[in-house]
């Protein structure tokens, strides 16, 4: 039968990468706009990522880089007439988003059809007391505990549960906001702070279950009811921490056949019950001693886990999720990776995957480094073994390819591991570890940690051999043991390491016996069937190779591994495009390496042949013995990639594009910058430095304030702006520790200046430029964290032309093959080069889908060795903004301070085009989750100096004009008193609490809706810890959603946008309609959302 | 010895010829025998039994193909017909299904003995093991990727002990996917697994193979099946008889939880029309091992059973004796279909998701005429799951509704069955 025939569907995006909300979204809503095109549909996007593939411009649909919210995508919905709407591929933003438009009637006004898993469906998921109704009916248990709207409430339903209880907070991503309570305090703590972060005023208190197994199973189910699940996970880590910081393993390990239908036929039930059509992840607690459990969620949607399972088994959870939306029924779908078989089946494994997350807490100045029922992470990994140490130690060595999970030499006393153990924080498995060496029992170390014996025993597999090769050490390894070792996971580095070997010489002895990995697909069945499938992974507990090597001239593109700070979606970007880019140079098969199960690259039918394996130069290795690889790209994958190029170099391995010698240069500060002395353009008086010494003389020679750096480094790990020459030894030691093998390099750090950045793709010969890019910050912000213009504000045209002259003469120099991004400071109208990249940057995917200019293609073809087929630089049309906005996600850490610096802390971005810049700037902020303020309601400003303040000023007056009102400590409200402002509130200060009206009140009970704060010298205050005061409030403001600026710059664009939107609509338009004409071929659509905006808190 | 038959040993030799040596240092890894202290209180997994020396395991096929390993479970040397299952749960139950007779069992699943093995003793409230499908290990040999150490509240032995205990051999080390796709392509052959303190040679377990006899030659019944009539549940209950060619004790349970009286036959019994007073009220032919054309005393009692109009329910074997009973035809499958995933495809437009452990299938074709019609089907390779009369008074299904292991949804035709004989007999 037929399913119903869709014309056009509207399909919601989930924004900005964030904690809880990140790459996986791009994965599934990649996946979905596949299924459409198939059919034919007419897909028409709206997610404002523009660093997504599923932004890219259609074959046959039509994208808006509009914020995913309600007030936007109604009008859309009515310009644009759809038949359909899917609002699970875009994560619980787009849930949210989807839900509150039913309640605006949205729907009903626009004869749209919610496609999928109906919304009663969906609220019974999401209204924690209709889900326990929905469970109850399905006869599944779930944890006694009682929804409230009060802290009065809570307190209440805690005497009843008991503490600890824990508390979860309705409609939030990542478990934001919620807790476990021990105490009273505790429950009031939390419940008043979840009462807030709910946008519907909601918390849940329930038994604390912590110690139980924590399970999860992925459902699909068709609109005939037919259900099956396509995988299962288990966390190691057990209810413990949140599943996003969770190890998690596929299929579970601990769960006999009837624990494991046990929890399956509950799921089955489960989501018949609430009517699932398409996919939904539920997720059990299972108690170690009994067969008591409780169904603790469901997300009714694709999700984190939904994508790992997806890539766990090769089952395309998120395809056959829109295909059943669609109306079809799960037998009338292929498994398509045989072919043949019905997708109506569940896969079998012959391996296991362990997905690990990454997190980047060091980079959060204050952040709590524990893990617990909050997410932190912000991107995973997942190895593939056919045992559980095979897959972990890849899993650590992909998170991290400078790690090795490998027992350290001198643990330390148990009594002080034992704490770590208790409380798990990013280290766990180096601490368990470190508990085996000390001799510690499986049974204490379980005990604990909640980490089931099972897994602290295979641990402990790691732990003996460590001993066994220690016993080896300085004398030539058997193979019998390199086998052994290689089965558990070892590195040849760490075989080095505890043997006294190199790592060269380990794998030429390896090689010598024969000991090598050998290529196995995920082909869903366990080998039962034939299977065509590309998606292969590498193990030594086997005989034989899957498949035979590709066709001779293939190339190997490595991808960017985990999403961290200052790497994410971008490079996924990227890697994935860059295959068609080969393929359309010519390039006969294109192979992809990649670690990351949140990415499209790592989706089989993206390239010729996919290995799901760790980015590291011995897996490199290993694969340009198994294939016949005319070169490898490591310019696309970021820089994690890019730092393999000098091994491989070394090791004979044929890098495409720039040579590793130029790459090299633009590396090493000390090289770099006698290229451009060579070429005489400008740069920061510099010097490289070993000793505090010679650093400290020079910093007081040029003057603080200076910039301190390793090299070889992204996103600004362990830079920092050092104000004085006591930070400066503490500085240089952590420098080093980052990167032993490269200088460490002191520059001036220039203040005022204006930041910018030119994109381009270089042949050796002739440059295309991209785009110049400006900061709207000054100096001093990290480039992944500062908003871009493009066209610059502030810089003049001939000064742009300078930068190009500039970039052009580096690409002849230093004959780049590919793209490349550099760095600039402009200071009254000179400019200075700080930084060159020979890579892809993270603005790359911005520009090519602002300008419509092919440069991946280019990319391509420079990469081979081919000239440019277009050259030179053609600056955007003056009615053409774009402006790029990082989004933050300090809320989910609890702690960490919201200042920025030179230390890059965003974990995503957002971009929207408009005619002017106010118009693209407050879309884009509204779609990083900034809100409106409240209308007429007061700022706080808390600005440091006189020449801050005296800047700051003419801000504050246009912001006065608008109706605002002000609110400033005592030093500021008589600044202001005295510069002619009346009526401005004094509140005094978080240090004294006893004086009234005080900030924190303010805060708290809606007196204030901006926040403006910027300290003296950033850095050094920050540093220094000196505004204790500062932080609480800049703390508090993010915890309550309320906007916080600590940049004069971006307070004074903000205030413009608003002013703009008391005269001006906002448009809604397409960027783009089908095959990427640059320019809308749609209607316009006027938003009428004038002033008063009124939003719910988000994270800033 | 035929021309195909020396190929394919000349092959075996060649892919030998290929394998590295004997790895035994890395093959220990796969039996993780830690020295660490293992101690879990009250429900503690005992180490492993073994304490003597590390042994060789070998599983030669028939066709000469060889692989090596770590011996473990009984020293001895066992023949049977190797064959795979994908299922990643339920080890316990597999190893002790009846159907696995005469079998050397290959688990696709690359980590065996994660939960230990269950109380081996225990019965439920009927007398039937608690956590098993019969009494004792069925299988003849076990072949695993890698073997690990038990953690489960409910384990009290570690598997490898349990196998000792049985006089069951098992191979640790092999590469089962390589295996596999062996099978796969070839199809099912017997081999001899040889555990011992020194590999065996090809020529011994080759001449050992060609000396047991065929698989499909083999009397499994009076291993697998009851001797004398044994009834279970409440004496109050419709009572229905259970045709024993070996039946897994939880579909003998899903009957009993259905309030239903349980009759378990031998093999070979006729069907009483009445047992102690009772009225038998329905007939259930259950699974077991072997090719089910030799069990003809059993088919032509099934088939008295149909023209009884008794409401019948045929699991697994039993799926293909009521086929044959009426005039079907049965084959063999190239390597049969073993695990917890299989589709089974209805006429409305439904599909289930189920257990399977067969190596034989009913021929569609030959239903034609005997009043059964196709009910199920396998959608991968359109072979016959499930079969019916038209009134629905015989429904037979070719996979495991009962679960353990696997899915139950199909559990839906013991409901079926159970009401109707609820229903003849009101």
């Amino acid at each position: 039968m037929r399913p119903p025939r869709y014309e056009k569907i509207v399909v919601l995006g989930s924004g900005a990468l964030k904690i809880g909300e990140a790459g996986e979204f791009d994965y599934s809503g990649s996946q979905c706009l596949r299924a459409l095109e198939e059919e034919g549909v007419y897909a028409v996007v709206v997610n404002p990522n523009i660093a997504t593939l599923q932004t890219d411009p259609p074959k046959h649909g039509r994208v808006y880089l509009q914020p995913v919210r309600p007030e936007f995508v109604e009008p859309i919905l009515e310009a644009e007439r759809p038949d359909g709407m899917m609002l699970s591929f875009g994560g619980q933003t787009a849930l949210d988003c989807g839900i509150r438009l039913a309640d605006r009637g949205a729907y009903r006004r626009s004869g749209v059809k919610v496609l999928g898993t109906p919304l009663q469906g969906i609220r019974d998921t999401e209204d924690r007391a209709l889900f326990v109704q929905a469970m109850g009916r399905a006869r599944v248990p779930v944890l006694p505990s009682r929804a409230v709207y009060s802290v009065d409430d809570a307190l209440a339903a805690a005497e009843v549960l008991g503490t600890p209880v824990m508390i979860r907070v309705a409609y939030t991503l990542g478990g934001k906001g919620g807790g476990v309570a021990r105490d009273r305090a505790g429950v009031r703590e939390i419940a008043e702070r979840g009462l807030r972060l709910s946008p519907v005023g909601q918390i849940l208190l329930e038994r604390y279950v912590g110690d139980f197994k924590q399970i999860e199973y992925e459902i699909v189910r068709d609109r005939k009811g037919n259900t099956l699940t396509v995988c299962n996970m288990e966390n190691v880590l057990a209810m413990r921490v949140h599943t996003g910081d969770n190890i998690v393993i596929a299929p579970s390990q601990t769960l006999n056949d009837s624990e494991y239908q046990l929890l399956r036929q509950a799921a089955l039930r489960a989501a018949t019950e609430v009517g699932i059509v398409g996919e939904c992840n539920i997720q059990f607690a299972l108690d170690p001693r009994s067969e008591e459990y409780y169904a603790i969620e469901i997300n009714a949607r694709l999700s984190r886990s939904s994508a790992l399972a997806s890539k766990a088994t090769g089952y395309p959870l998120a395809y056959v999720a829109a295909k059943l939306a669609l109306g079809y029924t799960l037998p009338e779908l292929k498994n398509r990776v045989t072919g043949v078989t019905t997708a109506c089946f569940e896969p079998a494994l012959d391996y296991v995957v362990v997905k690990l997350p990454r997190w980047d807490l060091d980079k959060f100045e204050r952040a709590d480094r524990r893990l617990g029922p909050s997410m932190k992470s912000v991107g995973e990994v997942m190895g593939i073994g056919a045992s559980f140490p095979e897959a972990i130690q890849k899993a650590v060595r992909m998170s991290d390819p400078t790690g090795d999970l490998v027992p350290p030499e001198a643990p330390r006393p148990l009594a002080e591991v034992e704490p770590e153990l208790k409380h798990a924080g990013p280290e766990i498995l180096f601490r368990v570890l470190e508990a085996l060496e000390t001799g510690a029992s499986v049974d204490h170390i379980a005990k604990l940690s909640a980490i089931d014996p099972w897994f602290v025993e295979q641990l402990s597999g790691i732990v003996r051999e460590s001993r066994a090769l220690r016993r080896r050490a300085g004398h030539p390894l058997p193979a019998s043991r390199l086998q052994s070792a290689k089965e558990l996971g070892f590195s040849d580095r760490a075989i080095g390491r505890i043997t006294h070997h190199s790592e060269a010489a380990v794998r030429s002895r390896r090689l010598h016996l024969g000991v090598r990995p050998h290529v196995r697909m995920i082909d869903t069945l366990a080998g039962e069937w034939p299977a065509r499938t590309n998606y292969l992974y590498l193990t030594y507990r086997a005989d034989a190779d899957d498949v035979r090597p590709s066709p001779k001239g293939s190339a190997l593109v490595l991808g960017a591994g985990p999403y961290r700070i200052g790497s994410s979606v971008e490079f996924d970007w990227s890697t994935t495009n860059l295959v068609a880019g080969l393929k359309a140079a010519g390039i006969p098969s294109v192979t992809i390496l990649n670690s990351n199960p949140e990415t499209v690259s790592t989706d089989y039918d993206r390239s010729d042949r996919l290995y799901f394996e760790e980015i590291t130069l011995e897996r490199v290795q290993d694969l340009f013995d198994l294939e016949r690889f005319r070169g490898v790209v490591t310019c696309v994958g970021s820089q994690l990639a890019q730092n393999l190029t000098p091994g491989l170099k070394r090791t004979g391995v044929p890098v495409l594009g720039t040579t590793p010698e130029a790459i090299e240069t633009a590396e090493d500060r000390s090289q770099f910058a006698r290229l451009l002395e060579r070429l005489g353009i400008p740069q920061p008086a510099w010097k490289a430095f070993t000793t505090l010494e010679e650093a400290s003389a020079f910093a007081d020679e040029v003057g603080y304030p200076v910039l301190v750096r390793p090299s070889f480094v992204l996103s600004g790990q362990a830079m920092r702006v050092i104000w004085g020459r006591p930070d400066l030894g503490r500085f240089l030691e952590l420098a080093l520790r980052i990167s032993r093998e490269h200088p460490v390099v002191v520059t001036k750090f220039v203040q005022g200046a204006d930041e910018l950045e030119l994109d381009a793709i270089s042949d050796g010969e002739k440059i295309l430029v991209a785009g110049v890019l400006e900061h709207v910050e000054r100096a001093g912000v990290h480039s992944g964290d500062a908003i871009f213009s493009i066209p610059p504000r502030r810089t003049a045209v001939a000064v742009q032309e300078e930068l190009v002259r500039a970039a052009e003469q580096i690409a002849q120099a230093l004959r780049i093959r590919g793209p490349f991004n550099i760095q600039y400071l402009v200071k009254d109208g000179q400019f200075q080069i700080i930084e060159l990249n020979l890579r892809a940057s993270r603005s790359l995917p911005f520009l090519s889908k602002f300008t419509g200019l092919p440069l991946i293609e280019e990319a391509a073809r420079a990469l081979l060795g081919e000239p440019l087929s277009r050259s030179g630089w053609n600056p955007p049309p003056p009615d053409r903004w774009g402006v790029k906005v990082p989004q933050f996600s300090f809320l989910q850490l609890v702690g960490a301070d919201p200042l920025l610096g030179v230390e890059m802390q965003s974990t995503g971005e957002v971009a929207c085009f408009g005619s002017s810049f106010p118009d693209a700037l407050m879309r884009g902020l509204f779609a990083a989750g900034w809100s409106a303020p409240r209308a007429a309601g007061r700022a706080f400003v808390s600005v440091g100096g006189p020449a801050l303040k005296a800047e700051m000023l003419p801000i504050v007056e246009r912001l006065v004009s608008l109706g605002f009102g002000l609110a400033a400590t005592e030093d500021t409200a008589l600044y202001l008193s005295q510069a002619g402002f009346s009526d401005v509130t004094v509140l005094y200060k978080v240090s004294e609490p006893d004086r009234h009206p005080n900030i924190l009140e303010a805060l708290a009970d809606q007196g204030v809706s901006i926040v403006l704060n910027v300290p003296l010298s950033l850095s050094q205050e920050k540093l220094e810890q000196m505004l204790e005061d500062e932080y609480v409030l800049r703390r508090r403001a993010i915890e309550l959603g309320i906007p916080l600026f600590t940049s004069l710059e971006v307070f004074q664009a903000y205030v413009e946008g608003l002013a703009w939107m008391k005269d001006h609509a906002l448009t809604v338009e397409p960027t783009y309609g089908p095959r990427g004409s640059a320019r809308t071929s749609g209607p316009a659509v006027t938003l009428g959302v004038r002033l008063p905006l009124t939003t719910p808190p988000a994270s800033r | 010895m035929s021309a195909r038959r020396l190929r394919r040993e000349l092959d075996g030799a060649a892919r030998r010829a290929e394998l590295p040596a004997s790895r035994p240092d890395f093959l220990e890894q796969c039996l993780c025998r830690p020295p660490l202290s293992f101690d879990f209180g009250s429900t503690t997994p005992a180490r492993s039994a073994s304490n003597s020396p590390r042994r060789r395991g070998t599983l030669l096929l028939e066709d000469g193909t060889r692989f090596d390993g770590v011996g473990f479970g009984a020293s001895t040397t066992s023949i049977g017909e190797v064959v795979f299952t994908t299922g990643m749960v339920g080890y316990p139950e597999s190893l002790t299904d009846p159907s696995f007779r005469g079998q050397i069992l290959t688990f696709t699943y690359p980590l065996l003995g994660n939960y230990g093995v269950p109380p081996t003793t225990a019965r439920d409230e009927w007398g039937l093991p608690r956590f098993l499908e019969s009494s004792e290990v069925q299988v003849r040999g076990l072949v695993v990727r890698g073997l690990t150490s038990p953690s489960h509240w409910q384990s009290r032995h570690p598997l490898e002990r349990w196998l000792q205990d049985s006089g069951v051999p098992g191979i640790a080390g092999v590469d089962t996917r390589r295996l596999t796709e062996h099978l796969r392509a070839e199809g099912v052959v017997r081999g001899a697994l040889h555990v011992g303190a020194t590999p065996a040679s090809d020529d011994a377990l080759l001449d050992r193979i060609r000396r047991a006899p065929e698989y499909a030659e083999e009397d499994y019944m009076a291993a697998v099946s009851v001797r004398h009539p044994v009834a279970y549940g409440d004496a109050s209950a419709p009572l229905v008889a259970v045709i024993d060619c070996g039946v897994k004790a939880s579909i003998l349970r899903a009957l009993l939880n259905r309030k239903l009286g349980v009759l378990r036959l031998p093999h070979d019994a006729p069907v009483p029309d009445r047992w102690e007073g009772r009225r038998v009220r329905g007939l259930v032919v259950g699974n077991g091992p072997g090719d089910p054309e030799r069990l003809t005393v059993t088919v032509s009692e099934v088939g008295r059973a149909v023209d009884a109009r008794l409401p019948v329910l045929g699991i697994c074997l039993g799926n293909q004796l009521l086929a044959l009973s009426r005039g079907g035809r049965t084959f063999k499958l190239k390597y049969g279909h073993r695990g917890q995933n299989k589709t089974v495809c209805f006429p409305n437009g439904r599909s289930l998701i189920m257990s399977e452990n067969h190596g034989y299938a009913v021929d569609p074709a030959s239903l034609r005429g005997t009043g059964l019609v196709p009910w199920a089907t396998n959608p991968d390779d359109g072979t016959l799951e499930g079969l019916r009369d038209r009134p629905g008074r015989v429904l037979a299904l070719q996979g495991h509704p009962e679960g353990h292991p696997g899915p139950q949804e199909a559990g839906f035709v013991f409901d079926q069955f159970a009401s109707r004989v609820t229903r003849r007999g009101a």
